[in-house]
């Protein structure tokens, strides 16, 4: 599948690659360049191939309280958004998404490309008939998401709006014909827009002509993990609960009431205490990737996702190990074992490095 | 389009090779740094080492992955360049100058013509990027 900017990301000279059967720009020339753009101004990225869902109806909020570990109660107001999962019933992750309320009666969920159809399925065989909700699959639908300090100011150029003062952090607004949430995934400030696909060419062009550098999903690695945010399928699983993905802060127990899929396990598991924990390494003598062995005084673990820091011009990992593991440990790099340092994520705050 | 300098010779795991008065010169192709992406980290062969042609003498990373570096010919590592330890992006900007990996002293220097020259080289590429 191609997003309607395919031709665009081709003519700058895209290396693309298939991801989750999409053809996606992995980098323009320079991934490491990209990085920094968003790190030190504004970057945009085409993540088109995300799935927004609308849910609309009377039951649609009851619908969302079964299916999400956070209570969609806390979007008191219109536009509000928050960062949740979906789980199963022994409370592994299924998907990780940001939730919007639209309306009352009326919510939109940002799935990811490559669970977005089992997701789908798994939602419908929730809802069946019990409840008053339109589950709507918004393929109509693409995404830009323009992240970095320049962002706000330079997509308000880019789209003739006075500016974004208004818009909070995880608020959302109409602009026009363009959905806008401020909302993302490099830990950095920006918004990410949703529009059909007769405006986004148009307005990747002004925002290109606006100075906002196009990024491709190899620079959105490296950024989201700086940040210390989970990518679903590396670091997230549908066998592993949030408890041990460092997401115990989005999983709402109270109102008691509220009987989420997957609850009862986690509840389980809550009082047993979890046996994992999701945690960051960094480490100087090589590149650290998933799949690698990861030797704690305590026990060992697995890198569930690593790279090189572009800000931090060395490797960061999120590794999964027991979960009273500190200190230094040692992570199996092919044949040799190097030597590192678990730390909380994220390893990079606002452009800064976070431990010394 | 990529660079394929004519006065070297070259392997099917991408490495370039340059003879120099008895030495030989080795780095990886253009072609090779373009299809890896942004070099982070080198690890660089041991000076003295025996290699035998075809072994992995050092390894190269990528933002994206990492990738095994062999010994086009046999014989013994004499130097490795160290500034790649502080600028491993030289392998991106200059694959056939200033990113040279090492240099072999060869066991038998008549090796060096065994391998490609540039003109097999790139049809090599090119049916390899057909396969894709």
């Amino acid at each position: 599948m191609k997003t309607p900017l395919h031709n665009n990301h081709v003519e700058l000279g895209a290396k693309m690659v298939d991801f989750a059967g999409w053809q996606m720009p992995l980098h323009y020339g320079s991934q490491i360049e990209e990085h920094h753009s968003v790190r030190k101004a504004a970057g945009m990225f085409d993540v088109s191939h995300m799935l927004p869902v609308d849910f609309v109806g009377a039951d649609s909020k009851q619908l969302l309280q079964l299916l999400l570990a956070s209570d969609v109660e806390k979007l008191n107001e219109d536009g509000r958004a928050a960062y949740t999962v979906m789980l199963n019933e022994q409370g592994g992750i299924l998907d990780d998404l940001i939730v919007y309320r639209l309306d009352v009666g009326s919510y939109r969920a940002i799935f990811n490309a490559g669970s977005a159809e089992a997701d789908l399925k798994w939602i419908e065989s929730k809802a069946s008939s019990k409840f008053d909700a339109s589950i709507t699959p918004r393929h109509d639908l693409n995404i830009l998401a323009v992240q970095g300090p320049d962002a706000l100011d330079k997509a308000a150029l880019a789209l003739e709006h006075a500016n974004f003062d208004a818009l909070k952090p995880f608020r959302s607004t109409q602009v026009n014909e363009f959905f806008v949430g401020r909302t993302g995934y490099t830990g950095e400030d920006g918004i990410e827009i949703l529009c059909g696909s007769d405006q986004i060419e148009s307005l990747w062009q002004e925002l290109l002509k606006v100075g906002v550098h196009p990024c491709g999903l190899g620079a959105r690695d490296t950024l989201r993990l700086e940040a210390g945010l989970n990518l679903n399928g590396n670091d997230m699983s549908p066998t592993i609960s949030p408890l041990e993905s460092s997401l115990s802060w989005v999983v709402d127990w109270e109102p008691e009431d509220r009987k989420f899929i997957g609850r009862d396990s986690l509840n389980t598991e809550r009082t047993t205490g979890p046996k994992r924990k999701l945690t960051g390494i960094v480490l100087t003598g090589g590149i650290m990737r998933a799949g690698q062995e990861v030797t704690t005084d305590v026990g060992t673990g697995v890198v569930t996702s690593g790279s090189y820091s572009p800000t931090l011009g060395y490797s960061v990992a999120l590794a999964r190990v027991p979960v009273t593991a500190t200190g230094k440990c040692r992570v199996k790099i092919r044949k040799r074992e190097q030597e590192g340092r678990l730390v909380r994520p994220p390893f990079v705050r606002k452009g800064e490095k976070v431990h010394k | 389009m990529s660079d394929t300098p004519s006065d070297l010779r070259y392997t099917k795991t991408h490495e370039w090779a340059r003879l120099d008065d008895g030495m030989i010169v080795v780095g990886i192709s253009d072609y090779a740094q373009d299809a890896l992406g942004d070099v982070v980290f080198i690890e660089l062969p041991v000076v003295g080492d025996e290699v035998n042609d075809g072994e992995e003498v050092a390894v190269v990373e990528s933002v994206k992955a990492a990738s095994d570096i062999y010994a086009p010919v046999s014989g013994s590592i004499a130097t490795v360049n160290e500034l790649l330890d502080e600028q491993p992006e030289l392998l991106n900007s200059d694959p056939y100058g200033e990113g040279w990996i090492f240099i072999l002293n060869p066991n038998n220097s008549e090796d060096h013509q065994e391998l490609l020259d540039s003109h097999s080289y790139d049809e090599f590429c090119s049916s390899e990027e057909n396969e894709h």
